[in-house]
C-alpha cells in the first residue's frame, strides 16, 4: 500500500513537471513580451530592459523554467540589491496588472471556488444518484423515459444560458431571491445561501444529468451480471440483492468519475463564477486571461493540474478501499 | 414418491415474430437421491430448464406445466413462496464460478448469506461455522482462513468448490448443477465430478446435472434426457442411450465424444435439421 501511494506520487509529480513545462512554453515563449506590457505606455528601452533583467526575461529559456520551478518549491528572489524582491515559498510570481503575489491571489478566492463546488457536488450527488437509481427501478416505464427526457434536456442546455434565465426568473421577477452581495457565512447566513444557491443549481444540473445516466446504465449492467443471478437463485428478496449485490458495484465507477469531475471544479468554474461576479478561481483565470496577465494564468493551470493529479490519487486510494480485486492487486 | 416431477413444462418467450418456445413439453423424473443429467447443445433449452424449474426464468418468459418438488408445486407458486424454495430445497451451481460469485464480498459472507436467508435469527456467529464447515466439506484446505477470502483469491476449481458449498449449505433436497465444469481444465473437471459424486452418496442430495459433455453425464448421473431445440429428443438410462441410441442427434453427440481409441478423422459437425449446416 505505500509503494503503491509513492509510485502514484512520484507519477503525479512527473506529470505536474510536465504541465508546469507546457505553460512556461506557451505563455512565457510565444505570447507578447511582459516587460513591455508591465511597462506601460511611456517607456523607454532602458526601463524595459531593467524590468527584463529584474525578472530574469534575459536569461535562457531553461535557466528561466529552472528558477520557476525551484520558486515554487523554495521561493526566489527577484532583482538585485536594494531593489531586489523575496517571493516567498509557493512563488508563482506577481501579476503583471496588480503586482499582488499570484500565490495570495489564489489563496485568498480558492475557498470561494471550494464552496461552489462543494455545494454543486452536493446537488448533484443526490440528485444524480437518486435519478439513476430510480431510472433503473423503473427501466422502461414513462418515469425512466420521463427522466431520460430530462437529462438530455439539461445536458444540452450551456451554463450560462441557465445562469441567466434563473437570475432573471429566481431575482428579477419573482424576486425569491436577493441581489446578490459579497457577505461572509458569519455575517448573513441568509445572503450568504442566497449568494451561492444559483451557481449551485446552474453548475450541478449538467453533472447530474450526466450522473443520473451513468448510475442507470451501471445498475442495470450489473443487475445482468451472474452473481446477481446467483443471489436470486439463493432465495434472497430483491431488495437485498440490490442493495447488497447490485448497488456497490454499480456505484463504484461512479466514485472515479466523481473524483475526476470534483477536482476539476476546485479550480474554480470558470463561466458559472464569471457570470455570477463570484471572484473565485475561475473568475480570476478568465479576467487575467482577458488582460494577458501571464503569471496568474500560469498560476491557475498549475493549481488546476495539481488538483487533477491529487483528486487521481485519492480515487485510487478510495477505490483500493471499495474494490477488493483492487486492494489485493496493488 | 418423486423428488422432481416436471411436467409439460413450456417457456416461452414473446418475439416479434410471435412466441417462442425455448423449452417445450418436457417431461422429467427424479427420485430422490437420484441423478439425472439433461443433454444437448447450446440453444437446446437445457439452461433454460433449469431456471424455468427454480422459477428464475428471465421476467419477459411465460412458464406453464407443471413442476412438483415432492408434493409441493412451484409452478403458480408466489415469489416468496419461490424464494422460500429458492437456495433451501432447490440449490444451483453455475457455469462460470468467477462471475458468478460476487468479486465484493467474501466468500464467507456470501455462503452465509445463503445460510441466513433461509435461517432467519441465526447469528453471523453461527452462520460463519456453517460457512466454514461448508468449505471443508468441498475439501478447502485451511477452510477457516479462507472464508475470509475474496474470489479472486481461488482458482477456477476452488471457485466452484466454493459455489457447491454455497448450495450445499442449506442442505438442498434438490442441486442442480448447469455445465458446472465447463469453465474448468480437465483435470479439475474430473475432480468437481468426484466431489459431487462423494456429496451425492453422503448427503443423499438429488442431482440434475445440465451439460452439453455426455462424457460428463455417463460419469455422475443414471438417467440421461436428451434435449434438442427445447425438446426432449430422446430419454433412458446411461447404458441404453450409450449403447443403442435412437435418436439421430443423440448419435452425433455421441460421435462428438473422442476416445481414446478413435482413428483421427474429420471433425463432425452435429447435423442440424433446420438449416441443414452445421450447428
Amino acid at each position: 500500500m505505500p509503494r503503491f501511494l509513492l509510485t502514484r506520487v512520484t507519477s503525479g509529480l512527473g506529470v505536474l513537471l510536465l504541465v508546469c513545462l507546457f505553460t512556461f512554453v506557451v505563455f512565457f515563449a510565444l505570447s507578447p513580451d511582459p516587460a513591455v506590457q508591465i511597462c506601460g505606455k511611456n517607456c523607454t528601452p532602458e526601463v524595459i530592459d531593467q524590468i527584463r533583467g529584474n525578472l530574469g526575461l534575459d536569461q535562457p529559456f531553461w535557466t528561466q523554467f529552472f528558477h520557476f520551478v525551484v520558486g515554487i518549491f523554495a521561493g526566489r528572489t527577484y532583482g538585485e540589491g536594494a531593489g531586489a524582491v523575496e517571493c516567498a515559498a509557493p512563488c508563482l510570481g506577481y501579476s503583471f496588472q496588480s503586482s499582488q503575489a499570484v500565490w495570495d491571489m489564489i489563496v485568498q478566492r480558492l475557498p470561494v471556488s471550494a464552496t461552489i463546488a462543494v455545494g454543486a457536488a452536493v446537488l448533484w450527488l443526490l440528485a444524480g444518484l437518486a435519478g439513476g437509481l430510480l431510472s433503473a427501478v423503473k427501466e422502461g416505464t414513462f418515469l425512466d423515459r420521463f427522466t431520460t427526457g430530462l437529462t438530455l434536456t439539461s445536458m444540452s442546455i450551456p451554463n450560462y444560458v441557465l445562469a441567466l434565465v434563473l437570475q432573471y426568473v429566481l431575482v428579477v421577477k419573482l424576486q425569491w431571491l436577493p441581489f446578490p452581495q459579497a457577505v461572509a457565512f458569519a455575517d448573513d447566513p441568509g445572503q450568504w445561501f442566497a449568494n451561492f444557491v444559483m451557481p449551485w443549481i446552474v453548475l450541478a444540473v449538467g453533472y447530474a444529468a450526466a450522473y443520473t445516466r451513468l448510475t442507470r446504465a451501471n445498475v442495470l449492467d450489473v443487475l445482468r451480471e451472474n452473481y446477481v443471478r446467483t443471489a436470486y437463485a439463493k432465495g434472497l428478496a430483491q431488495p437485498l440483492v440490490w442493495r447488497r449485490h447490485a448497488l456497490r458495484p454499480a456505484l463504484t465507477p461512479v466514485v472515479t468519475i466523481f473524483g475526476m469531475d470534483f477536482a476539476g471544479l476546485l479550480g474554480g468554474a470558470l463561466i458559472t463564477e464569471t457570470v455570477f461576479g463570484i471572484n473565485g478561481v475561475g473568475k480570476m483565470a478568465a479576467d487575467s486571461i482577458a488582460r494577458n496577465d501571464q503569471p496568474v494564468i500560469m498560476g491557475v493551470t498549475l493549481l488546476a493540474g495539481f488538483l487533477v493529479v491529487v483528486g487521481n490519487i485519492v480515487v485510487d486510494v478510495v477505490y483500493t478501499a471499495i474494490d477488493p480485486r483492487v486492494r489485493v492487486n496493488a | 414418491m418423486s423428488l422432481l416431477t416436471v411436467r409439460d413444462l413450456t417457456v416461452t418467450f414473446p418475439t416479434p415474430r410471435g412466441p417462442l418456445d425455448a423449452v417445450r413439453s418436457l417431461d422429467l423424473d427424479l427420485e430422490p437421491g437420484g441423478a439425472l443429467g439433461i443433454v444437448g447443445e447450446s440453444g437446446s433449452g437445457k439452461s433454460m430448464t433449469s431456471l424455468a424449474i427454480m422459477g428464475l426464468q428471465p421476467r419477459a418468459a411465460k412458464r406453464t406445466g407443471s413442476v412438483r418438488l415432492l408434493d409441493q408445486e412451484l409452478v403458480g407458486m408466489s415469489e416468496a413462496e419461490l424464494r422460500r424454495v429458492r437456495g433451501d430445497r432447490i440449490a444451483m451451481v453455475f457455469q462460470d464460478p468467477l462471475s458468478s460469485l460476487n468479486p465484493y464480498y467474501t466468500v464467507g459472507l456470501q455462503i452465509e448469506e445463503a445460510y441466513r436467508a433461509h435461517r432467519p435469527g441465526t447469528t453471523r456467529r453461527v452462520a460463519r461455522r456453517v460457512a466454514i464447515e461448508a468449505l471443508e466439506r468441498v475439501h478447502i484446505r485451511d477452510a477457516a482462513r479462507r472464508v475470509d477470502h475474496y474470489p479472486h483469491q481461488f482458482s477456477g476449481g476452488m471457485r466452484q468448490r466454493v459455489m457447491i458449498a454455497m448450495a450445499l449449505s442449506t442442505e438442498p433436497e434438490l442441486l442442480i448443477a448447469d455445465e458446472p465444469t465447463t469453465a474448468l481444465d480437465v483435470t479439475v473437471q474430473a475432480q468437481i465430478l468426484d466431489l459431487l459424486q462423494e456429496i451425492r452418496r453422503e448427503t443423499g442430495t438429488g442431482l440434475v446435472l445440465i451439460t452439453h459433455d455426455l462424457a460428463v453425464v455417463s460419469e455422475v448421473t443414471d438417467h440421461i434426457v436428451v434435449m434438442k431445440d427445447g425438446v426432449c429428443v430422446e430419454r433412458g438410462a446411461v447404458e441404453q442411450i450409450f449403447t443403442r441410441p435412437q435418436h439421430p442427434y443423440t448419435r452425433a453427440l455421441l460421435d462428438a465424444v473422442p476416445r481414446i481409441d478413435d482413428e483421427i478423422g474429420e471433425l463432425r459437425a452435429v447435423a442440424n435439421e433446420k438449416n441443414g449446416g452445421p450447428a
